[in-house]
């Protein structure tokens, strides 16, 4: 469904991507995991347009996608990492207004809406402000603005910052609906419990490069477990793959 | 064309809902172009403020008694009686523009010394030097009553005394039907300064989307560059236009400015200066880098832009080369405009200037805009 072609991306002087490929098929969960400066955004915002790749491709359902290519990139929707909603505006009017984005029109507009609203479980808030909102509704209903169009591809990038644990869960439900219904969802993040509990595949990315890149399970064997009384986590992994050293930006 | 719509849809129905924000930007302008303009003169009607004086007549003679009655007769003078220590005071404290005091022995010498040399008596005036240009008007207006009376007592008590040897009739220039009220002056003016300051909220907006995240998500979906930086300047001018004709309906209804003019000049004017606004709301987006500090020095660059347009004081009292210079500041054009069309009831074809003006500073704006534009986060 997504298939990402030795991507590489620099700025300046710095190579924030570095040949990475990827491919998340439909009624999967991909996991991104990476510190902080591993190029993990870099790589959303060229898979979803945002940002043009220096070298390689990407493509959704077989199609190029680029800036320009609106066919394709009506294939996918994007939750950014940040609370990207209109405040003043009734959570209703916010899909709305991303449905009308994405050429959705009536009466299944209307519709759309309302599911994405229903499987967020926002339908009885449907004309409050987000300004009113729990962090963990803003969260839910930053989701369902990606959903309104009926995206077969869902990049997620680090979408439960600063959730509560109830709101965590039902987005993990929610994620769990989506992909049981074949769409195609890159998930990134920097909570390992969260990769292990969704995602079916992992791909660990650091310096701008796939260190590995594998099924959950597996990568759980490369877990050492002396080091581990309770057996392997990916965590454990994790820090193996990338070290202990702080990522703190420059 | 539905995704346009519905973000210009959006970004009105956001600006609008915010009744309070609304009112002041409305507010603000009506309330201070109201007090400019009465500076200006006020309404057609309104009688010009008498300039407050105090007499201090040390010499309590014939002769001076009438020049004060004269004086106090003159509509020009708020005129009061004080003594000296108290007139004094009064002008220190800048509750009067002078004082002016007539020395002992006045209506003695002043006769004598307009027939022939000699001594001429002296009449001081005091002055707040902050309102220097009162000096001239008091001076003016002295000489010419105490010119007349003092002729009166030295050729003889039965004549008339020297008069001016003309009078002076004022024509207003205008439309020629109504006569020239202070107010359209003002609320061209500071209509011009509040409709930027809206301009700059339109590009502060766009770095605050960048910082919250909804630019990212726009620039997402299926939609052209073009149409998103459309959709921004199609709403920041219906928002400008909007507030506009909100701020002249108060300054017709209330204080009487009238388009004597041209109708379809006058709003062809302000759709211009509204497309202008846009396109300079849009330069500030992109040169702008963090929604603070470019708030600060895009209000730095307005208050220039409406000071140098003649949003404040008419550029005719600018000095000559500034007048010149500032043919090439947009915002000269708007106010001169709108002028046009209002009091001067200019017709249509004098707008077309001020509009071609206006929309090619619009379009180098939004070309520099566009090229400057950070597109990549």
């Amino acid at each position: 469904m997504l298939e990402a072609t030795d991507l590489a991306k620099s700025y300046g002087s710095l190579d924030a991507v570095s040949g990475i490929s990827l491919t998340v098929r439909g009624g999967q969960i991909v996991g991104l995991l990476g510190p902080n400066g591993a190029g993990k955004t870099t790589m959303v915002s060229m898979l979803c347009g945002l940002a043009t790749p220096d070298r390689g491709s990407v493509r959704v359902a077989g199609q190029p996608l680029s800036e320009t290519a609106l066919d394709a990139k009506r294939r996918v929707g994007l939750v950014p990492q940040e609370i990207a909603l209109y405040e003043e505006m009734g959570a209703e009017a916010n899909l709305r207004l991303m449905g009308a984005l994405y050429g959705v029109e009536e009466p299944l507009l209307s519709k759309r809406v309302a599911a994405a609203l229903e499987l967020v479980g926002l339908a009885d808030r449907a004309r409050d402000k987000p300004a009113k909102f729990s962090g963990g509704m803003k969260r839910r209903l930053n989701i369902a603005c990606a959903l309104v169009h009926d995206p077969e591809v869902l990049l997620l990038d680090e979408p439960t910052v600063g959730v509560d644990p109830q709101s965590r869960n039902a987005i993990f439900e929610n994620l769990e609906t989506l992909r049981d219904r074949g769409k195609a969802l890159l998930y990134t993040t920097h909570y390992m419990e969260e990769a292990e509990r969704l995602c079916d595949h992992i791909v660990i990315v650091d310096h701008g490069r796939v260190i590995a890149a594998d099924t959950r399970e597996n990568l759980l064997k490369l877990g050492t477990a002396p080091a581990v009384p309770k057996g392997p986590s990916l965590e454990s992994v994790f820090l193996k793959l990338t070290g202990r050293d702080l990522r703190d930006p420059a | 064309m539905s995704a346009f719509l519905a973000l210009v849809r959006t970004d009105l129905r956001l600006y609008f809902s915010n009744r309070r924000a609304l009112l002041i930007t409305v507010a603000a302008p009506i309330l201070i172009a109201a007090f400019f303009g009465a500076m200006m003169g006020g309404s057609p009607g309104s009688r010009p403020a008498r300039v407050p004086l105090a007499v201090v007549d040390l010499d309590q003679s014939a002769l001076t008694r009438r020049i004060v009655a004269s004086m106090r007769a003159d509509q020009s003078f708020d005129l009061r009686d004080l003594a000296l220590p108290g007139a004094l005071e009064q002008v220190r404290a800048g509750k009067i523009r002078g004082a002016v005091v007539f020395p002992k022995g006045f209506g003695e010498r002043a006769p004598r010394a307009m027939s022939g040399p000699g001594d001429k008596p002296v009449i001081e005036i005091h002055v707040d030097p902050s309102q220097a240009i009162a000096l001239a008007l008091v001076k003016g207006l002295l000489a010419q009553h105490v010119v007349r009376e003092v002729s009166k007592v030295a050729f003889g008590e039965g004549g008339n005394g020297f008069e001016m040897p003309f009078t002076t009739r004022q024509e207003e220039v205008t439309s020629g039907e109504a006569p020239y009220n202070g107010y359209a002056h003002s609320f061209a003016g500071m209509g011009v300064q509040f409709i930027l300051f809206s301009g700059i909220d339109l590009g502060v907006g766009v770095l605050l989307m960048r910082r919250m995240g909804l630019w990212k998500r726009l620039r997402a979906a299926p939609v052209s560059r073009r149409l998103l930086l459309g959709s921004r300047i199609a709403s920041g001018a219906a928002i400008a236009f909007l507030l506009m004709m909100g701020i002249y309906a108060a300054g017709i209804a209330i204080f009487h400015v009238r388009v004597e003019g041209s109708w379809p000049g006058f709003l062809l004017i302000v759709a211009a200066f509204a497309i202008l606004t846009s396109s300079f709301g849009l330069l500030i987006a992109s040169l702008g880098r963090t929604p603070e500090a470019t708030r600060g020095l895009a209000i730095l660059a307005t208050l220039l832009l409406v000071m140098l347009g003649g949003a404040w004081v008419p550029s005719f009292v600018f000095p000559q080369w500034v007048q010149s210079a500032t043919l090439f500041v947009p915002t000269r054009w708007a106010v001169d405009g709108l002028e046009a069309m209002t009091w001067r009831g200019l017709g249509f074809a004098a707008a077309l200037p001020a509009v071609a003006a206006m929309l090619t500073f619009s379009v180098a704006f939004g070309a520099i805009a566009v090229a400057c534009f950070r597109w990549e986060e």
